[in-house]
């Protein structure tokens, strides 16, 4: 059995199904991208599957648990980290409280040093240890996205879903943000991550799934999806002359 | 080790205080401390979550009305803990209903609350038992009332403590910064508010049944008096709702301006109340002791 299973998931706010159907597996410790244009349902599957929407039918499951129908809670507890398209951070808390939240309610449940190693071993992974007392609210853009996946990642998840994580950087920071992507996989981390910058695609994902109005309209490899023809008609709309 | 004799010490004070003062002065100190424990209780709730409840004389009332119906039926505590139980219940059900909303509907729905069990309440003793007041003739002393309140309070505000240091108060800061991030980082959103919800309820009945002897006689109008909800709100906000002292800090001069200006100003006094509740929101929005932190951080910045 498959370490992530997503079987015929679909979602339907009211008339509009925005995921229509979507089957796919990942392996443990894979690291997958999934495209497609604005308004193809990418974000809806991450909230279908980190429990932030009740599904309308499907089934998925983790390392043999499901997880559909679940509260999103329940699901954070079975190994499931996420981060927003739109970066949420708890504005009040100082850095080390923001990232020790998921280590205290997560599954290892963690608790006083043991919850307070965990969160500063994941700020120095994205390289805030030294700011770990001030406020979250004071950082930056680009430092607010780092706590986000700080905070991910001291949920020691089994599976992280990174919603346009890389949005939104410049150059440098991309790099450093590609970078730090890559040493969460070499951990171990099973990934799916939303992306619309190809080329961070190209350099972390071996695979894609690609999704165009609801359905999924293509799962191979990196450079054969993004030259398969459907793909780019996805993406480009279909051009008049042919 | 300062941070729990301090406080002991104080509560030691506190509870010889009645030996030195005139009754006049030992119902202040009864009003005082009853304001401690509903803006204490209030924010044990409210003060991280930043739901803000409306909800207080809901439960103070019901406690008080407790007492005027069980007074004579069973012995005092007894009362209390069937009190309590009351309490207790009255804030699983409404809590299990309300707490999923947000914002502005919740402090609606909580001031709808308070009308709609004094209405209830009212509506039964007119039709069924044909009696709209009550007497309560309980062999209670102002002095009793004064340190049954002030134990409220010393346990309410250790109550706080404890939780300010627990997985249930971190939960609830959580809750009141993002409720998205607190779900997804596997916080069971509605057991964590529940909790909250159901000891600050305890609280507030508990110290409506205790203060509910000094009235004698009590009728809707006079226990369900929905300026209670307003004072303890605005009371615990000038303090500082997510501190452990703020609520009390709040209360006791409030509740002393409030009574000075009742008994001088009683036609105008509405008046002073509103412009109190809009100058302490624009001017200290998040209460003294955080005013008094920012304007010393500010300080140390103009120095260095």
């Amino acid at each position: 059995m498959s370490f992530l299973s997503i079987d015929n998931a679909r979602k339907d706010f009211g008339g509009l199904r925005a995921v229509n159907d979507v089957s796919f597996t990942l392996e443990r410790g894979e690291i997958a991208g999934l495209l497609g244009p604005n308004g193809s349902g990418k974000t809806t599957l991450i909230n279908l599957i980190s429990g932030a929407l009740p599904a309308s039918g499907g089934q998925i499951t983790l390392d043999g648990v499901r997880l559909s129908g679940r509260r999103p809670d329940v699901i954070a507890r079975a190994g499931v980290a996420r981060t927003f398209q739109l970066v949420r951070i708890l504005p009040s808390l100082t850095l080390t409280e923001n990232v020790m939240i998921p280590a205290v309610f997560g599954a290892k449940a963690h608790w006083g040093a043991a919850a307070r190693a965990v969160a500063e071993q994941a700020l120095e992974t994205v390289g805030l240890s030294d700011r770990a007392g001030a406020t979250a609210g004071e950082l930056t853009y680009i430092d607010q996205k780092r706590l986000e996946l700080a905070r991910a990642v001291a949920a020691e998840p089994k599976l992280l879903l990174l919603d346009e994580w890389l949005a939104g950087l410049n150059p440098t920071e991309l790099t450093e943000g590609i970078e730090l992507v890559r040493s969460l996989t070499r951990s171990g981390i099973t990934i799916l991550m939303v992306e619309h910058i190809l080329d961070a695609v190209r350099a972390l994902c071996p695979r894609v799934l690609v999704m165009n109005s609801g359905k999924l309209i293509a799962d191979e490899e990196t450079g054969a999806a993004l030259s398969d023809p459907a793909v780019i008609a996805a993406y480009l709309g279909e051009s008049a002359d042919d | 080790m300062l941070k729990i004799l301090l406080p002991l010490l104080g509560l030691a004070a506190l509870a010889f205080l009645p030996n030195f003062v005139s009754d006049y002065g030992l119902g202040l100190l009864i009003g005082a401390v009853t304001y401690v424990t509903l803006a204490s209780a209030w924010a044990l709730f409210s003060g991280h979550t930043r739901y803000v409840s409306l909800a207080t004389v809901a439960f103070y009332g019901t406690g008080a009305y407790t007492v005027a119906v069980l007074n004579e039926a069973m012995p005092y505590p007894a009362v209390l803990a069937v009190t309590a139980l009351i309490g207790a219940a009255m804030a699983l059900v409404v809590g299990l209903s309300t707490l999923r909303l947000a914002g502005v509907y919740f402090v609606i729905f909580t001031f709808g609350l308070s009308e709609l069990v004094r209405q209830l309440i009212t509506w039964y003793e007119v039709n069924v038992t044909g009696t709209l007041g009550r007497y309560i003739f309980l062999d209670v002393t102002a002095r009793g009332i004064y340190w049954q309140m002030l134990a409220l309070a010393a346990l309410t505000i250790g109550l706080t403590a404890w939780i300010h240091r627990s997985r249930l108060g971190l939960g609830l800061r959580v809750i009141g910064d993002d409720e998205t991030v607190a779900a997804h980082s596997g916080i069971n959103l509605a057991r964590t508010k529940l909790i909250a919800f159901v000891l600050s309820a305890v609280v507030l009945t508990l110290a409506g049944a205790i203060v509910s002897p000094r009235w004698v006689y009590v009728e809707p109008s006079i226990v369900f008096n929905p300026t209670v909800s307003f004072l303890t709100v605005i009371m615990a906000l000038l303090g500082g709702a997510n501190r452990l002292w703020g609520p009390a800090l709040g209360a006791v001069p409030l509740f002393l301006a409030f009574e000075w200006l009742s008994s001088h100003f009683p036609d105008t006094y509405p008046i002073f109340l509103g412009l109190l509740f809009i100058g302490v929101v624009f001017a200290l929005p998040d209460g003294v002791l955080a005013g008094i932190e920012k304007l010393r951080a500010k300080r140390k910045g103009a120095a260095q």
